[in-house]
């Protein structure tokens, strides 16, 4: 193993990881406002959507992740052509991370002040604004820190998402350590991944306090 | 300019229907310093809400300028609300903005070229006495400060109607004194017409010139703050404007008077009077001053006697003289 392998699997693995949440955010945040939304003390009520993806958003998430990467490589082989590779690999991991993405959206929505969205209201703004210019905004901080939860929960499924198609330091600590009995390889790459997710946590969290305006002393 | 016709506001929840809000007129008048008072939960906070229809009434008509908002589709309410804005008791600002683009929020959503915005949001927090705070934000801010900005922001639509939900139920004795003058000024000055919703006569003896009080869900007195001050005629009026709030009721002995003397009145020592002319000794059991419109009210809670015949000539003696006067213990 060389110091190139291992920059090589860091580069996959982050290249995965990044894709993987940016696109379940792509997803996730229209479920979310969704989820929130139709809720009963949403902005819009509507309780047979606020039912109907609530349900799929559970199922999805209730499904082990080593089962639903099986279940799912049709459609991979639909939407890339494969099952397997670095595309096949980020279909499984935004169809696993999506729900659970959106559940996060929703619970840092309804951690905004009740009172400030019907202030909004009283001034006269539509749904859209309340989205765009007070849920978000408001919400910020608790976003950035589910999304810190987010991306590294994602790095962690990395390594199972080999057993079906893969790449990466996942790949490097199963392949040498599991199959070849070299530890070293397989502490080193495991090492990576932790400070990886260490990297990505701290520098998220530190970037969800700089820009929380709600702490007075800084 | 805001009429509310037998507006009802009935909620369902699961131990039955809650009636909020029980068939209420009322007409509020432009340029009207209008209280709403009541104890909690007697439907006053629902009551407001049904005028920019935040809730919408389940039965009623809520008139603005003779147009029934209920009536109105989606976008026009909205058109509708920047002509109505409220304030709140906690304030409700937005959290992650400063000072300056709070106000700025209004004028935002309704398409004001950002320049303008500016221009105007450091105007109006002039006007409230905020202007070297404007990069602050809410949480840097006091109580009275945030409810400052709020004032700020709903001036930022020119709006003809204030909204005041317990505006300064959250703030001590002083700041809400000088929120209550900021908003008497905002009246007289903008010319907007102010509802003000309070459990505190307070609230209403500073700044309002009618009042409406409400007790579960009903209207059960209206009309000029002084009228009302003078002859409550509900239970509910009268424990409001006691002093020490309805404590008489625990008083035992002779009868129990309320005192009240208007702005004339009050130059006349009648209680040292009530002494000699009755020769009967009295007991003062409470009394206060109020302005109220700029005149003086004065109210003394008295015990009356023991025994009937001086307690009667006491009785005599206030009629002849013509004094405002009631029993408060039955």
């Amino acid at each position: 193993m060389t110091a190139a392998d291992y920059i090589q699997a860091i580069f996959i693995t982050l290249k995965v990881t990044v894709i993987s949440t940016l696109l379940a955010y792509l997803l996730g945040i229209p479920l979310g406002v969704l989820l929130y939304g139709t809720d009963k003390s949403g902005i819009f009520p509507n309780a047979p959507v606020n039912k109907a993806v609530g349900f799929v958003v559970n199922i999805i998430r209730s499904i082990p992740f080593v089962i639903l990467l099986v279940m799912t490589q049709p459609i991979a082989k639909l939407i890339v052509g494969k099952k397997i590779g670095d595309n096949a690999f980020i279909v499984y991991l935004v169809i696993a991370a999506a729900p659970f993405v959106a559940r996060m959206i929703e619970s840092s929505f309804r951690e905004v002040d009740r009172g400030v969205i019907e202030a909004a209201q009283s001034m006269g703004s539509n749904n859209f604004q309340i989205i765009t210019k007070v849920l978000i905004p408001e919400a910020k901080p608790s976003l950035i820190v589910g999304a810190a939860i987010a991306i590294t929960t994602i790095l962690g499924y990395t390594p199972m998402t080999y057993l079906i198609a893969g790449g990466g330091l996942g790949q490097m600590a199963i392949q040498y350590g599991l199959y070849r009995f070299d530890r070293k390889a397989m502490y080193i790459s495991s090492l990576l991944l932790i400070v990886l997710v260490q990297i990505m946590q701290e520098s998220l969290n530190f970037i969800a306090k700089k820009c929380d305006k709600r702490i007075r002393n800084k | 300019m805001i009429e509310l016709v037998n507006v009802s506001k009935h909620f369902e929840t699961t131990s039955g229907t809650v009636e909020a809000v029980n068939n209420v007129s009322l007409k509020i008048d432009k340029g009207d310093v209008f209280g709403i008072i009541g104890l909690s939960g007697a439907g006053k906070s629902t009551l407001v809400r049904c005028i920019n229809l935040l809730e919408r009434p389940t039965e009623g008509q809520v008139l603005f300028d003779g147009v029934d908002l209920c009536t109105l589709s989606p976008a026009q309410l909205r058109e509708q609300r920047r002509k109505i804005t409220m304030i709140f008791q906690s304030f409700n600002l937005l959290s992650q903005r400063t000072a300056l683009k709070n106000v700025c929020y209004p004028m935002e959503i309704s398409g004001v070229p950002k320049a303008k915005q500016l221009e105007k949001a450091k105007e109006l927090l002039e006007i409230v006495g905020l202007s070297d705070r404007m990069n602050s934000y809410p949480a840097q801010l006091s109580g009275g400060q945030k409810q400052r900005v709020a004032i700020a922001r709903a001036l930022a639509t020119d709006p003809q109607v204030l909204l005041c939900d317990e505006a300064t139920s959250a703030l001590d004795p002083n700041t809400t004194r000088s929120i209550l003058a900021l908003l008497k000024e905002i009246n007289e000055k903008l010319g907007v017409t102010v509802i003000i919703i309070t459990h505190e006569m307070k609230v209403v003896e500073q700044i309002c010139n009618r009042v409406a009080v409400l007790d579960h869900g009903n209207v059960v007195e209206t009309g000029l703050v002084k009228d009302v001050f003078l002859s409550p005629k509900s239970e509910i009026a009268r424990d409001l404007i006691l002093p020490k709030g309805g404590a008489a009721k625990n008083f035992t002995g002779g009868r129990i008077i309320r005192l009240v003397f208007d702005g004339q009145a009050s130059s006349e020592p009648i209680v040292a009077n009530i002494c000699l002319e009755c020769r009967a000794a009295v007991n003062i059991m409470g009394a206060d001053t109020k302005d109220i419109g700029g005149k003086a009210f004065g109210q003394i809670l008295l015990q009356l006697p023991g025994d009937e015949a001086s307690a009667g000539r006491i009785i005599k003696y206030l009629d002849s003289k013509g004094c405002k006067y009631e029993e408060v213990n039955e």
